[in-house]
């Protein structure tokens, strides 16, 4: 009894929003992100678990409603599951919404695989009087092992995985559906064919029905003339066959289903209001930032005395240890300035991610896409198109992967281009910074300003390319998505998600802002002669000064203010370090700081007042996003000339905004 | 009718599916099939409106919705 361990390799297969990656966070101990809303995981994950003495692994999947293949999720997941090296299939079940869930539970049935089905939600059939006859369920699926578990009070997980193994050794179970006569007459038929064709084949009776089904990537990859077989595509009669099979299963095994989920239709009663529900989620959005600003700033203090007292240190230290002034320059007004500024915004930013979690786990986030669907109908997109953009309120680059979930390459496209336009998290800093600085008596509002203009421009520019594409067939009216039970957002999921962000956040500080902040100090103390005295003879000084003529029109006419928006392509927040590098300033985000940030821009144009910030501040909104989220286009579009395209596009309207915001806030309100 | 003409609170029947390949195939998957009862839990006037249908809710645009064709549904029976 040496041997090495059995590995087993097995994947988590069930709908949309059914607690797969609950589940697999659960069995596997990773940290993946969970949210309630249909099209949160959209690429498959590996985990590792060991039980007795099996190792497994476990693939985690996109939800998918159906084993077709029109949609990139039901690609990536059917692609996965095809594939031969996975052993058990684990079919994640939501208990709640049993006849829709069992369908894809058929179709799994049919690929002749071991398939578990993990009964998840049984509390909320619980609490809704429901029962589910767990004997007869089973029974009705052919045998095979029926686990309830409980993903989030991660119950019956031991369960689960003996389930795994067991049913791995004894292999699948029989046919479950038999179709009318007349279909399992010719699926009869293409299983002799198959077999004479492809003598290896698994699973010949799913390739006979999808054949039957005229399934495009199955009749593609078994080039077989079977034309007097399937002489019309079966599909609709199968799916008629299958849900009138579940429709007996679920008349036998789910009791009490009389009672509603009232809890949820009463809040979706004012929710998803006809008249109140685009004002709720406004409202519901303002007091958001209201609460990232506030708290956030309420919160800050600490931070600032210890970066203070750090800097301080450092520079004693290194000065009694020796150092070369340019080594301190370097440690104390390049890096801790640079990224040590940065730091001091980690409340605001944890209480953003704190806030977009709780009303992604809560079950609002696919009612906003409900919500907001008239308005985005108007520009030619679905209200599901809304969704990414929500989510680039925290981070542009997972909202463009998120995209993956519409339905269009075109839709997809139209939302990449529009959703940097999202004041992301990263971009919070210098609105925080450049409102307190000029905007003493309103700097939440002029802060919160910056969110309401980008969504208007967001929703402009979908209006105005809707205008241009006129006469092209749109997908506006098009919404269809699952709106999920509301349920009291779970600590663990809220946790794990802020945490990752955090941690993301203090990555992107110790690595790309790190690197920034080092380079932006190179270019501003060194010059063609060597180390400079004067930042004005800088290599950055030469370059900013390049771009004046560009900046002048929107009253940026400063090589500083040129030289930070460069290196804000990095990454948003360097715009911040930038400002405390250049100027010398330990902590930008302190009382002090301000002052001497304020004190070198007088210095440098005295004229320099709210209006010009409030251009700057348009511009960093507007302009193009950092590296991060430029690669993540391209790696989504797979084009680089969209993604360049974009990219100029995205600078221009930036430009063209500052310069708007200038003038016409030159000639109404007049300095002087 | 369609859907789309339909009433809050009222219980339908889909009579036929038409709209384009893809969509239909969708909402094959999610069981809108001849024969099922959808019910209307709420709507805009103009616009998108919330479905019962076995047990989950959708959201359905309203290009989607004035395109299944539907019949009212005769006795209150199997309602869900």
């Amino acid at each position: 009894m040496t041997e090495a361990k059995k590995q087993i390799r097995v994947a988590f297969v069930g709908n949309p929003n059914c607690g797969k990656t609950t589940l697999f966070n659960a069995v596997t101990g990773s940290r993946l992100k969970v949210a309630n809303w249909p099209g949160v995981t959209v690429e498959k994950k590996e985990g590792y678990a060991e039980y007795e003495d099996c190792s497994l692994t476990i693939v985690d999947t996109p939800g998918i409603y159906s084993l077709t293949c029109y949609t990139i999720e039901e690609k990536v997941t059917r692609q996965c599951v095809m594939d031969d090296a996975v052993d058990v299939i684990v079919n994640v079940v939501d208990a709640s919404s049993l006849e829709r869930n069992l369908y894809l539970t058929l179709q799994l049935l049919e690929l002749g695989k071991p398939v578990i089905l993990a009964l998840n939600m049984m509390d909320i059939v619980e609490e809704r009087g429901m029962e589910i006859d767990l004997h007869r369920l089973p029974e009705m699926l052919g045998g095979i092992p029926v686990v309830p578990v409980s993903a989030a009070r991660r119950t019956g997980l031991g369960i689960l995985l003996h389930a795994v193994v067991h049913h791995f050794e004894e292999g699948a179970t029989g046919n479950v559906l038999t179709y009318g006569e007349e279909i399992e007459h010719k699926i009869a038929r293409l299983e002799v064919m198959m077999q004479a064709r492809f003598p290896n084949h698994a699973c010949i009776r799913w390739h006979a029905i999808k054949l039957l089904e005229q399934d495009e990537d199955v009749m593609n990859d078994h080039p077989m003339s079977v034309m007097d077989i399937v002489e019309k595509s079966y599909e609709k009669e199968i799916i008629r066959q299958k849900y009138a099979y579940l429709e007996t299963v679920v008349a036998e095994v789910l009791f009490h289903k009389e009672k509603k989920a009232a809890f949820t239709d009463r809040i979706d009663s004012v929710l998803t209001h006809p008249v109140w529900g685009v004002p709720i989620f406004l409202l519901i959005m303002c007091f958001v930032f209201f609460m990232t600003f506030m708290v956030g700033d309420f919160l800050k203090g600490g931070f600032e005395s210890a970066l203070g007292f750090l800097s301080g240190e450092a520079t004693r230290g290194l000065v009694f240890a020796g150092c070369a002034p340019w080594l301190i320059s370097l440690i104390v007004d390049g890096i801790i300035a640079g990224v040590g500024g940065i730091l001091t915004f980690i409340p605001n930013i944890v209480i953003l991610f704190l806030a977009l979690a709780i009303l992604e786990d809560s079950g609002y986030m696919s009612r906003v896409a409900y919500v907001m669907d008239t308005m985005m109908g108007r520009a030619g997109l679905s209200g599901k198109a809304f969704l990414p953009m929500v989510l680039g309120f925290g981070c542009s680059v997972p909202a463009i992967m998120a995209t993956r979930a519409l339905e269009t390459e075109r839709d997809r496209r139209k939302t990449m281009l529009i959703t940097p336009f999202m004041s992301c998290s990263a971009r919070l800093p210098v609105y925080v910074l450049f409102s307190d600085m000029f905007f003493p008596k309103y700097p939440h509002l002029a802060a919160f300003s910056m969110y309401a203009i980008g969504m208007a421009v967001a929703i402009l520019v979908a209006l105005a390319m809707r205008g241009w594409e006129k006469g092209r067939a749109g997908s506006g009216d098009c919404l269809l998505i699952e709106l999920p039970e509301y349920k009291r957002p779970n600590g663990r999921t809220i946790g794990i998600y802020v945490w990752t962000k955090l941690k993301d956040y203090l990555e992107k500080a110790g690595t790309t802002i790190f690197i920034a902040s080092i380079i932006i100090w190179f270019v501003l103390n060194f010059g063609i002669h060597g180390m400079v005295e004067n930042p004005a003879d800088s290599f950055g000084a030469v370059l900013g000064r390049g771009l004046l003529p560009v900046l002048a029109p929107a009253g940026l006419d400063m090589w500083q203010i040129a030289v930070a928006l460069i290196s804000g392509i990095s990454a948003k927040e360097v715009v911040v370090s930038s400002f405390a590098v250049l100027f010398g300033v330990v902590n930008a985000n302190s009382e002090a700081g301000m002052a001497a940030i304020m004190n070198h821009i007088h210095m440098q144009n005295p004229d320099f007042g709210p209006v010009n910030a409030y251009a700057l501040m348009v511009f960093c909104l507007l302009y193009v996003p950092c590296a991060a989220t430029i690669g993540t286009v391209k790696k989504e579009s797979g084009s680089w000339k969209f993604t360049v395209q974009m990219v100029l596009f995205q600078l221009f309207l930036a430009w063209l905004g500052a310069v708007l915001v200038y003038q016409a806030g030159s000639l109404l309100f007049p300095t002087g | 009718m369609t859907l789309y003409d339909g009433m809050a609170g009222v219980t339908y029947q889909v009579a036929g599916v038409f709209v384009e390949e893809a969509v239909t195939r969708r909402l094959q998957a999610l069981g809108i099939n001849d024969g099922t009862p959808v019910r209307i839990l709420n709507r805009k006037k103009k616009g998108a409106m919330i479905i019962q249908v076995r047990g989950t809710r959708l959201a359905l645009g309203r290009h989607i919705s004035s395109c299944i064709e539907v019949k009212e549904q005769e006795t209150g029976e199997n309602a869900l």
